[in-house]
């Protein structure tokens, strides 16, 4: 990966990638039905993509088939964002797109030209801990810490958009985060002190 | 990594490590970066068993950025893997495990049979569908409950017997019945990950998810035959692992193998399917339990049975049948346990391990006899309480499970719950009302610490144990400060290094008390070394004896004149010292301490309802108590409790490995289809301690939680659940249709 000035538009990127996703990112078992000898590997391009990660704007040249995942944690080293399945169903690595939670395993880097993220590295400022990050070690609301970074952006998200109104509503919103540690009920009473504190966050 | 977070308030009690948890610093085994560093993935079988007749990596090699494809005909030489004793490195046993990457033997559906190396995580997935294996495929088994039917498919069994054999059958009243669990997986949120790194010939550093970085050490000096001081474990944050991290799979060879192959920094990481095949699982079990009690509730006997699941390839067992030797007093108690061996990858101890699974069996049979004998379970359990193990025979060195029942059945509401099951309804539910007790062993092994006392006053100390996720560093620091009387903020534990003084794995819920009392016995000693130095150094001390001295608040007092002071710093600086610096070893129970045999106890006590229209199961409120000893960090101790009645609450109600019999293949290795708790599932806990200190058991007078916190958790369930509808549940986990209600087809 190099960082390049120039950024590239949707539309070319969008022509390109059709040919490579089918091929790259068609379920394994699928693939497997045509007869392997049919598929020539292509040359991978790479590709130019603006994006603004935690208020800073890089311009880079990645790898077509970069999950935004990827680029954070093995490009950019956000390590921050965890990798819990790659498949969208533990929500260890959600993250703030346009200020919009998403599971960033979920999206090809690519997909998000000219998008401002927002990783857990971003979510405090000065170094102060933000609130929530506050309740989070207040509660003691995690274990291990692995999926504590997804738990907090989805928890952020969800007193944000109005759903920390109850406990039932912030459990159901917050079904969208695993933690094995089981630290749930602590996760709640974090995000619940958060959202009665009023705090603007 | 060190945090530099102000922050504006200050909790007393709070994770040393919690804001680099929080802030996203915290590095896990994969987030280590290195120059040139390569990337690999495994290429796993599509088949149960059989042999590889030929495998095709052309293709994957021709493609972008592909290093290499290493599979058995082109694996380097492992000196550990050899068959031939004399090209195995001195004293190692034959490798049991299968040889990853090294034979073209196919054991289990999912085995790794090749390893694609790439210059980028994309190449190496890219890769991966393009080789191509043509196996000879054999026939396997992988149906537990049709093979432990044939006693022939049977390991030889392991039997325990005092008094009469079958006794519980002369009783006037008992019970006797199956009870089965099926394959259950630890699926921490980490995925297991390695990093390989040669730095030399014979000199290899990995940063590795594992649960003791000395047991992986020494596993990766045998494998490669090179001295352990040249082999370096880091695993400074581990994200869960509940037992899947006390053995080194198939990922760590495979990243050393590639990383010399390559002459690359290799980093390899699982894929969440993978979880479920290459880092072990509780084994499927099958179960029989008989008790028998007089009119008044004595035990007369007990009988338990298990089969569990092991590979074909190597021996796993487990305690299942150990907790009915010793939980009661009972004069006539008989165990038999063998192991099946199926085609499928090792088991391996996940959380409470085979206790959990026996207390499952052992605490719903009880709950069943007593209401055959129409008595309460907690009358019957007082009943048959013992002070002493009826098994070794010696006392207790602590039990209060009676002070456990009474906090329990106050704070659950145990007096409204009536005997007779699916009595009770509130707003059209069924409500039920169970409990059931956990146990285990409290052990004291060898630890090593290193303290360095520096001429700021900062005191470090290291031990090469990990942390994975209860909060080690936390409650070593508070030891310490505790032992030190000092502040805690001075205090700084070190571990996740192979190269720091040698401590346990982190598992059996020992390392409160193996490193606890190491570094007690490291800050005793740091104390004596600071009575020494006043006596040699500070004039008003001069010939004055060690126990007319006293260390704390950061000084070295005279007893008999507090106001003889002078504080530490300034001692060293009196002395020329820059530091002190030693290492010290604690070693397992002492003389005294071997005369008493030691265990945690735990009640779980559970409100739940059921829902009569469609079997739907919803906990309402649970109270876990546990009795560990002197409870060193209250914060977190807690957090493992109440970790532990999710944990259970998934193996009672939702968690299950579906195998497919006909390919051998797993049907929901993923988040998807195997099912673990969420936030929606999770009642409001109380988890409350005895909290008294078990002064025979270490210095510390603490003992661990980890297991106890899930073990007896799903009998709670069960017993509940019958006492809300009469049904009684043996096969777990419990699910609508298992109360007799089909699938309406909606979620």
């Amino acid at each position: 990966m190099k960082p390049c000035n120039q950024g590239d538009g949707r539309r070319s990127f969008f022509i390109k990638s059709a040919s490579i996703a089918a091929l790259y990112l068609t379920p394994s078992i699928l693939v497997k039905t045509f007869a392997a000898e049919s598929i020539v590997p292509l040359p991978i391009p790479k590709e130019k993509l603006s994006i603004t990660i935690n208020g800073k704007l890089l311009n880079l040249e990645i790898d077509a088939r970069t999950t935004i995942l990827n680029l954070l944690r093995e490009d950019l080293s956000f390590t921050g964002t965890k990798k819990g399945c790659e498949m969208g169903q533990c929500g260890a690595c959600t993250i703030h797109i346009n200020g919009k939670r998403t599971k960033s395993c979920m999206q090809l880097a690519l997909s998000n030209q000219n998008n401002k993220i927002t990783t857990i590295e971003g979510l405090s400022e000065d170094n102060q801990l933000h609130p929530m990050q506050a309740a989070f070690l207040k509660h003691d609301a995690f274990q291990c810490g692995y999926c504590t970074s997804g738990q907090i952006m989805s928890a952020v998200a969800c007193v944000r958009e109005g759903n920390a109104k109850t406990r039932t509503s912030i459990q159901t919103y917050m079904d969208t985060n695993i933690c094995r540690c089981g630290a749930y009920q602590n996760i709640v009473d974090a995000i619940e002190e958060v959202a009665k504190s009023g705090a603007k966050i | 990594m060190k945090s530099n977070f102000n922050k504006a308030i200050f909790w007393e009690d709070e994770r040393v490590d919690g804001v680099d948890k929080v802030t996203g610093k915290a590095r896990y085994a994969a987030e280590h970066s290195m120059p040139n560093m390569a990337y690999a993935v495994f290429v796993t079988s599509n088949i149960a068993k059989g042999t590889i007749k030929k495998l095709d990596a052309s293709k994957a090699l021709s493609m972008n950025g592909v290093l290499d494809v290493i599979y058995y005909e082109n694996c380097p030489t492992v000196p550990g893997y050899s068959t031939n004793a004399a090209d195995r490195p001195k004293n190692v046993a034959e490798w049991r495990g299968h040889k990853v990457l090294y034979d073209n033997k196919v054991r289990f559906f999912g085995q790794p049979i090749a390893l694609v190396v790439a210059d980028s995580l994309e190449n190496a997935n890219a890769a991966i569908r393009f080789v191509k294996a043509e196996y000879e495929i054999e026939s396997f088994e992988t149906n537990f409950d049709k093979a432990r039917l044939v006693a022939a498919n049977l390991k030889p069994p392991v039997n325990y017997k005092r008094g009469v054999e079958q006794k519980f059958k002369e009783a006037p009243t008992f019970v006797e019945a199956e009870y089965t669990i099926p394959i259950e997986v630890h699926n921490p949120m980490e995925m297991h990950a390695t990093i390989a790194y040669w730095e030399a010939e014979d000199k290899v550093l990995l940063y590795d998810k594992t649960q003791g970085p000395k047991s992986t050490q020494g596993v990766v000096a045998r494998t490669f035959g090179l001295p352990e001081k040249n082999v370096r474990v880091i695993a400074e944050n581990v994200g869960g692992a509940f037992g899947s991290g006390l053995r080194s799979w198939a990922n760590v060879p495979a990243a050393c193998i590639a990383a010399k192959k390559v002459n690359r920094p290799v980093k390899l990481v699982l894929t969440r399917p993978q979880m479920f095949t290459l880092v072990g699982y509780r084994p499927q079990s099958w179960q029989k339990v008989g008790i028998g009690a007089d009119a008044a509730g004595n035990f007369i006997g007990i009988t338990h049975e298990a089969i569990s699941n092991t590979s074909r390839y190597e021996d796993f067992r487990e305690g299942i049948v150990d907790v009915s030797k010793f939980l009661y007093a009972c004069e006539n108690v008989d165990t038999k346990y063998s192991m099946l061996p199926l085609d499928l990858s090792t088991p391996v101890w996940m959380r409470g391990p085979g206790e959990a699974t026996g207390c499952f069996a052992l605490e719903s049979a009880i709950d069943e006899l007593a209401h055959k004998l129409k008595m309460d379970p907690i009358q019957l359990r007082l009943k048959n309480f013992t002070l002493v193990n009826p098994e070794n025979k010696l006392p207790f060195s602590d039990i209060n499970l009676k002070d456990c029942y009474n906090y329990g059945m106050d704070k659950i509401g145990w007096k409204n719950r009536s005997a007779i099951p699916g009595s009770i309804k509130e707003n059209g539910w069924q409500i039920g009302y169970g409990m059931a007790v956990g146990v285990f062993g409290a052990g004291k092994g060898s630890a090593s610490v290193r303290a360095v006392l520096s001429s700021d006053g900062k005191l470090l100390l290291e031990c090469a144990v990990s942390d994975m996720g209860p909060g080690t560093t936390t409650s070593m620091s508070k030891i310490a400060a505790e032992t030190m009387q000092m502040p805690i903020q001075k205090i700084k534990f070190k571990l996740g290094d192979s190269d720091l003084p040698p401590g346990p794995s982190q598992g059996g819920s020992g390392t409160t008390s193996t490193v606890g009392s190491a570094v007690d016995l490291a800050c005793k000693t740091l104390q004596d070394k600071l009575k020494e130095l006043a006596i040699q150094t500070a004039p008003a001390f001069s010939g004055l004896a060690m126990d007319a001295i006293e260390v704390k608040n950061e000084m070295v007092f005279i007893k008999a004149n507090p106001t003889s002071k002078i504080d530490i710093v300034a001692l060293l600086k009196l002395a020329n010292k820059d530091k002190i610096d030693f290492t010290i070893a604690s070693n397992g129970k002492t003389a005294e301490q071997l005369k008493f045999t030691s265990n945690s106890f735990s009640a779980h006590f559970v409100k739940l309802a059921v829902n009569p229209k469609d079997g739907k199961i919803k906990v309402l409120n649970v109270v876990t108590t546990g009795d560990a000893g002197k409870i060193i960090s209250p914060k977190t101790a807690r957090s493992q409790m109440i970790g532990g009645v999710v944990g259970g609450i998934g193996m009672a109600l939702t968690e299950k490995l579906e195998l497919d019999h006909v390919s051998g293949q797993i049907m929901n290795a993923s988040f998807g289809g195997y099912h673990v708790p969420l936030h929606s599932q999770i009642p409001q806990t109380d988890a409350w301690f005895v909290n008294k200190p078990d002064v025979n058991m270490n210095s510390i007078g603490a003992k661990g939680i980890g297991e106890i916190a899930l073990i007896g958790f799903a009998a709670a369930i069960a017993n509940a659940v019958f006492n809300a509808t009469g049904k009684r549940v043996r096969d777990l986990p419990i699910t609508p249709d298992k109360l007799g209600f089909k699938s309406t087809g909606k979620a």
